[in-house]
């Protein structure tokens, strides 16, 4: 497969978010505004490409048997190197985000690639793999933040659009699942007509 | 099998060392500049550097930390933190009073209330931490008007607005405190 088809696959067919329906928590939890979503987007798409890389070029010297305690470790470390960056140099969205960065060990997309396709391919394929899902989940997080943002404080990316607060629902969590089941819909719909 | 674990765990701690070191400088910066700037937007104008100073006064069984601002050797002021219970978790603010007594300012530094409702304490959503300027605590009841005070609590935060007067007044008793205890060295 091409680089290319491999970082469009992560996008459309393979969408982490909309297609796969998976790391679902930090995906309700921290998209009540744009900038929150694509902080977690990004912050999960440097743990992904950097674990990808790593069990990808280890996975030949590991025992199929400790096949996952090592994949964790390798994740667990990632996440916890990029807890102290964002600690020490942006204190102001590691406060947002506060305990979802933790939880992005137990992402289950990060564990999935690693399993389904980083211990399976090459270093590259799965650095670019890891590249392609990392902007599928960034996207689709950013446009669930931006959609409940407009509809729940209208506003896009801080920025006030009406002087109004909005429907108050969509910042809290039922609002949270109301928007992914209509994106959702959306997402497939398109996706079913382009095919 | 075991060795392979053990190798990737010596691996990812060493690694996890390694940043750690490197980190631990620029969180500790980040940490004394959100203090700071909460101190210079609540306190009155100062030149001195207030987080270095800082005074622990005990209130009630519980140790505050007390921030002065001084301008020149004269104390102008004090940053206060303070803390209460909310509606869902602890409420943490600054207080900032000038050395009569009235409340300069005041800043959340961080809580957990419901975003839409309680957040509405913060400064930057709605105007309810405005209405505690200039007010000196012995003449302003600092307890909303729903339980017989001054305060006019945010619409459907009843609970949040208790715990943010709770949180003031606490700060209040603490100052008292630090205004004994600066007569008590003036006079020695």
């Amino acid at each position: 497969m091409s680089k290319l088809a491999l970082i469009s696959r992560g996008i459309i067919k393979e969408n982490p978010v909309f297609v796969l329906l998976l790391g679902m928590c930090p995906t309700l939890g921290t998209t009540t505004s744009a900038i929150n979503g694509m902080g977690m987007g990004i912050a999960t798409t440097f743990v992904l490409i950097m674990s990808n890389v790593a069990i990808s070029s280890i996975s030949g010297m590991i025992p199929n048997k400790v096949r996952i305690p090592s994949y964790i470790v390798v994740i667990a470390s990632f996440v916890t190197i990029l807890q102290l960056i964002m600690q020490a140099y942006t204190p102001g969205l590691y406060e947002t985000l506060g305990l979802f960065i933790p939880l992005i060990v137990v992402n289950c997309i990060v564990l999935g690639r690693a399993e389904a396709f980083a211990s399976k391919n090459g270093v590259i394929d799965s650095a670019v793999d890891g590249v392609g899902i990392g902007i599928g989940f960034t996207l689709s997080l950013t446009v669930l933040g931006a959609v409940r943002e407009l509809l729940g404080s209208a506003s896009i990316f801080g920025m006030k659009l009406i002087n109004s607060d909005g429907m108050l629902v969509f910042v809290l969590a039922p609002g949270a699942f109301i928007a992914l089941g209509y994106l959702l819909v959306i997402f497939n719909k398109l996706k079913s007509r382009t095919s | 099998m075991v060795a392979t674990l053990s190798v990737i765990t010596l691996v990812s701690s060493a690694l996890l060392g390694g940043v750690f070191a490197l980190t631990k400088g620029p969180i500790e910066v980040a940490m004394t500049a959100k203090t700071n700037s909460a101190i210079a937007s609540v306190s009155p104008k100062f030149d001195n550097d207030p987080s270095s100073q800082i005074i622990a006064v005990e209130y009630s069984g519980k140790s505050y930390k007390v921030y002065p601002a001084k301008l020149g050797d004269k104390i102008v002021g004090y940053a206060i933190e303070s803390y209460a219970s909310g509606f869902s978790g602890r409420i943490s603010i600054m207080v900032g009073f000038s050395i009569e007594g009235t409340i300069n300012s005041i800043s959340v530094l961080s809580h957990s209330e419901t975003p839409g409702l309680g957040d509405k304490i913060e400064t930057s959503k709605s105007d309810f931490n405005v209405q505690f300027q200039g007010k000196n605590p012995q003449e302003f009841r600092m307890v909303v008007k729903k339980d017989g005070g001054d305060v006019d609590a945010i619409t459907a935060s009843t609970i949040t607005s208790r715990a943010y007067c709770e949180a003031v007044t606490t700060a209040w008793e603490v100052f008292k405190l630090c205004v004994v205890q600066k007569e008590k060295q003036g006079g020695e």
